[in-house]
C-alpha cells in the first residue's frame, strides 16, 4: 500500500526536475508510487527506482491524451482507489491544476495549489494574494491532492533504491464521453534558454525596450537566465505571450529577477514579488518598480544593459 | 443560446488585501467585478450579438455568488450587456473552498437551466483573488459537461464548439459538444466599457436573488461546514522595502555587476 501518489505525465527519456522534486517530497510523506501517463523509457525506470518509488503505474488506454484532462482525473482517481493513497502530488502547471481540479471532486478530497512546502502531518504551505501573505491549509478529507511549484525542494535519491512493481490501472470506460478533444497540436520552436518558470535568474523587459528585446537576450544569455517580458511587451507582440509575467501571465520565484523598463505595475508585481532579489533598470525615478527593487538604477537600459552584459562577459572570461 | 457567464466580485488589486477574521477570508471592503471575468463577459456578449443578440432570443445571464456587495458584479455585468442578472446569496455560504464553491455554482447553473437548457457556462481563466483556477474544471466534473479552460478564441457553430489554446511548448485546438464551461484568458478579446445607453438600459434590467433553499443546497454542503480544505494560518509578508538606488553615471552596468558579484549571482 502507497501513502502517497505522485503525478508524471509524458516524461519523455528523463524526469524533468519538477518530478524529482515531487518524488522527494512524496518519500518524505510515506511509502510512494508512481502514476504514470506516456511511454515509460529506460531512464525514467531507472530514475523512478533511484528515487526510491514503490510501484509504478500505467493508464489501460493509451489515447489519454487525445483528450484535455478529464480521462487523466479519472485515470488517477482510479489509481488512488487501488493504492489507497492519502495524498495526491501533481506539478503545479494549469494542466496539473485541472487535471487535480477534477481529482478533488471525483474523490471528495480537499485541493491545495500553488504548495511550496508540505509538513509530516499533511499541512500545506503557500503564498496567496499575489505573494503578500504565507499561508498554511489543510485538507479536512481523508485523500488531499497538492500541486507543487517547482524549485521549493532540492531532488535527492532514496538512501537505497527500489525495485518498482508494475501494474496497470483500468482507465474507467466512460472517462472520455463528455471531454473536450484536441484535435491539432503544434509543438513550438524551443529557445535554448532556461524554461521562465524554473529559471533560477529572470531578465524581464517592458516597453522601454521600445521593440528591441536584443539588450535584454544578450543580457540573460550572459547569465544562463530566462527571458520574461510585461504585458506591454508581450501585447505590443515584440515577444511571445508565453514569456508573459505577472497576474495573467507566469508566477516567477527565481534567485534573481532584473526588471528592465517595465514600470512596476500591480499585476506585473504580482507574478514576481517573490523573487529573492530584485533588480530594477528603469530611468523614470519615479517608477513604482524601485519601491520593491534591492537594486535600482536610474538610466537608459540601451546603456546600462550592454555594459553589464560586456563586464560579466570580461569577468567570467 | 442560453449563456451563463459566472463573475465574481473581488478586491480591487490596486489596492492592499488583507485576509482577516475566522478562516482567514479575503476582506471584501473596495471590491470590482474580477477584470478577469470580463473577457468571459465580452466572448458571451459576440456570440449572442453573432446570432441576432436578445431579440432573436440569445440570453447572457451574469451569476454572481457572494455576501451582498457581489450584486455589483452583477449590475456592472448589466451595464455592459448581459440581459439577465442572478446573485445568489446566503450566510451559509461565507468561508467557501473551491469545491463547496463550486458545488453551489453547480446547483445555481441547474436551477437555471430547469426551464430552457443552457447552451454555455462561460468564466475567467482564475479568480484576481483566489487565484487557484479551479473552479470551471470543478464545475465541468460536477455537471458531467466537458471542460475548455483557458481558450484564447472560441467559435460556435451549432451544437460543437471549437477553442485555441496556447500553452508553453504547444499551442493546441480543442473541439467539444455543447453544453460546455469554458474558460477564457486575456488574449481572447478586448472587453467594451459600458457606456451611457448600457448604463440607462441596465436600470430597468432586474437581478433575481437566489439562496440555497431556492437551489436545493444544504447549507452543511458549502461554507467552512462543506469546505475540505481549512486554513490553519496566514501570515503578512513583510512589504519589500526599497534597496540601494543609483543613478547611472556612465558606469552603472559595471556597479550592477558589482552587486550581482556581491550577491554569488554570477
Ligand atoms: C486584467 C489585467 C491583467 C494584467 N496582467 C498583467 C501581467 O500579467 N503582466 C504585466 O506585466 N502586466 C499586466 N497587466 C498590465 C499592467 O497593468 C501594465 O500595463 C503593464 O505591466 C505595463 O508594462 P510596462 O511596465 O512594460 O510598460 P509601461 O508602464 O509603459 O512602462 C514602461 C517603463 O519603461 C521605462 N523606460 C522607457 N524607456 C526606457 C529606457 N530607454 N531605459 C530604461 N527605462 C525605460 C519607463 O520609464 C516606464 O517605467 C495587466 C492589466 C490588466 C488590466
Amino acid at each position: 500500500m502507497a501513502n502517497v501518489l505522485v503525478f508524471i505525465d509524458n516524461p519523455g527519456d528523463a524526469l524533468k526536475k519538477s518530478s524529482l522534486e515531487l518524488l522527494t517530497l512524496g518519500r518524505s510523506l510515506g511509502e510512494t508510487a508512481v502514476a504514470l501517463n506516456g511511454e515509460l523509457h529506460s531512464g525514467v525506470s531507472a530514475a523512478l527506482a533511484e528515487y526510491g518509488v514503490g510501484a509504478v503505474f500505467r493508464p489501460s488506454a493509451q489515447d489519454l491524451d487525445d483528450y484535455l484532462v478529464a480521462p487523466k482525473a479519472a485515470y488517477l482517481a482510479a489509481a488512488v482507489a487501488a493504492t489507497g493513497a492519502g495524498t495526491v502530488l501533481l506539478d503545479n502547471s494549469p494542466e496539473g491544476k485541472e487535471i487535480a481540479a477534477r481529482l478533488g471532486i471525483r474523490l471528495n478530497a480537499g485541493v491545495i495549489t500553488d504548495v511550496v512546502a508540505v509538513d509530516a502531518d499533511g499541512t500545506a504551505h503557500k503564498s496567496v494574494l499575489a505573494g503578500s501573505y504565507t499561508t498554511a491549509a489543510k485538507a479536512t478529507t481523508p485523500v488531499s491532492v497538492l500541486t507543487v511549484k517547482a524549485n521549493n525542494v532540492t531532488p535527492e535519491p532514496a538512501t537505497a533504491p527500489s525495485s518498482p512493481e508494475a501494474a496497470t490501472i483500468e482507465v474507467p470506460a466512460d472517462s472520455t464521453a463528455a471531454a473536450a478533444r484536441i484535435t491539432e497540436r503544434q509543438q513550438k520552436t524551443a529557445s535554448g534558454r532556461p524554461d521562465l518558470t524554473d529559471a533560477r535568474i529572470v531578465v524581464a523587459g517592458g516597453r522601454g525596450l521600445d521593440g528591441d528585446f536584443g539588450p535584454v537576450e544578450q543580457l540573460a544569455d550572459a547569465l544562463g537566465a530566462a527571458v520574461g517580458a510585461s504585458r506591454a511587451a508581450t501585447d505590443a507582440g515584440w515577444i511571445s505571450h508565453d514569456a508573459q509575467v505577472g497576474q495573467t501571465g507566469k508566477t516567477v520565484s527565481p534567485q534573481l529577477y532584473i526588471s528592465v523598463g517595465i514600470s512596476g505595475a500591480i499585476q506585473q508585481k504580482a507574478g514576481m514579488q517573490t523573487a529573492k532579489v530584485i533588480v530594477a533598470v528603469n530611468k523614470d525615478a519615479e517608477s513604482p518598480v524601485f519601491e520593491i527593487a534591492d537594486f535600482g538604477i536610474i538610466g537608459d537600459l540601451f546603456d546600462v544593459l550592454p555594459q553589464a552584459t560586456e563586464e560579466i562577459k570580461k569577468r567570467k572570461g | 443560446m442560453k449563456i451563463i457567464v459566472l463573475v465574481k466580485h473581488v478586491p480591487d488589486a490596486q489596492f492592499d488585501r488583507h485576509l482577516n477574521g475566522e478562516g482567514y477570508t479575503t476582506d471584501r471592503d473596495e471590491s470590482i467585478l474580477s477584470e478577469l471575468d470580463e473577457y468571459a463577459l465580452e466572448a458571451a456578449l459576440q456570440l449572442a450579438e453573432a446570432r441576432g443578440g436578445s431579440k432573436a432570443g440569445n440570453q447572457v445571464i451574469a451569476l454572481s455568488m457572494g455576501p451582498a456587495g457581489a450584486v455589483n458584479a452583477v449590475k456592472k455585468s448589466l451595464q455592459m450587456g448581459a440581459t439577465e442578472g442572478v446573485h445568489l446569496t446566503d450566510d451559509a455560504l461565507a468561508g467557501s473552498d473551491a469545491a463547496a464553491t463550486s458545488l453551489a455554482l453547480a446547483a445555481a447553473i441547474r436551477h437555471l437551466g430547469a426551464g430552457a437548457p443552457v447552451d454555455l457556462v462561460l468564466t475567467g481563466m482564475a479568480s484576481t483573488d483566489g487565484e487557484t483556477s479551479l473552479v470551471p474544471a470543478q464545475l465541468a466534473e460536477r455537471l458531467s459537461l466537458p471542460q475548455v479552460t483557458f481558450a484564447s478564441s472560441l467559435e460556435v457553430d451549432g451544437g460543437r464548439l471549437t477553442a485555441r489554446r496556447d500553452a508553453d511548448t504547444y499551442s493546441e485546438t480543442v473541439e467539444a459538444s455543447l453544453p460546455a464551461v469554458v474558460s477564457v484568458t486575456d488574449q481572447i478579446n478586448e472587453p467594451r466599457y459600458p457606456n451611457f445607453k448600457g448604463i440607462i438600459a441596465a436600470k430597468r434590467k432586474s437581478i433575481t436573488t437566489l439562496s440555497l433553499q431556492d437551489i436545493g443546497v444544504d447549507p452543511s454542503q458549502v461554507g467552512r461546514a462543506g469546505s475540505w480544505t481549512t486554513v490553519t494560518s496566514a501570515e503578512e509578508r513583510p512589504p519589500r522595502t526599497a534597496g540601494t538606488i543609483i543613478t547611472d553615471e556612465g558606469d552603472a552596468g559595471i556597479r550592477l555587476v558589482d552587486f550581482l558579484a556581491a550577491q554569488k549571482l554570477l
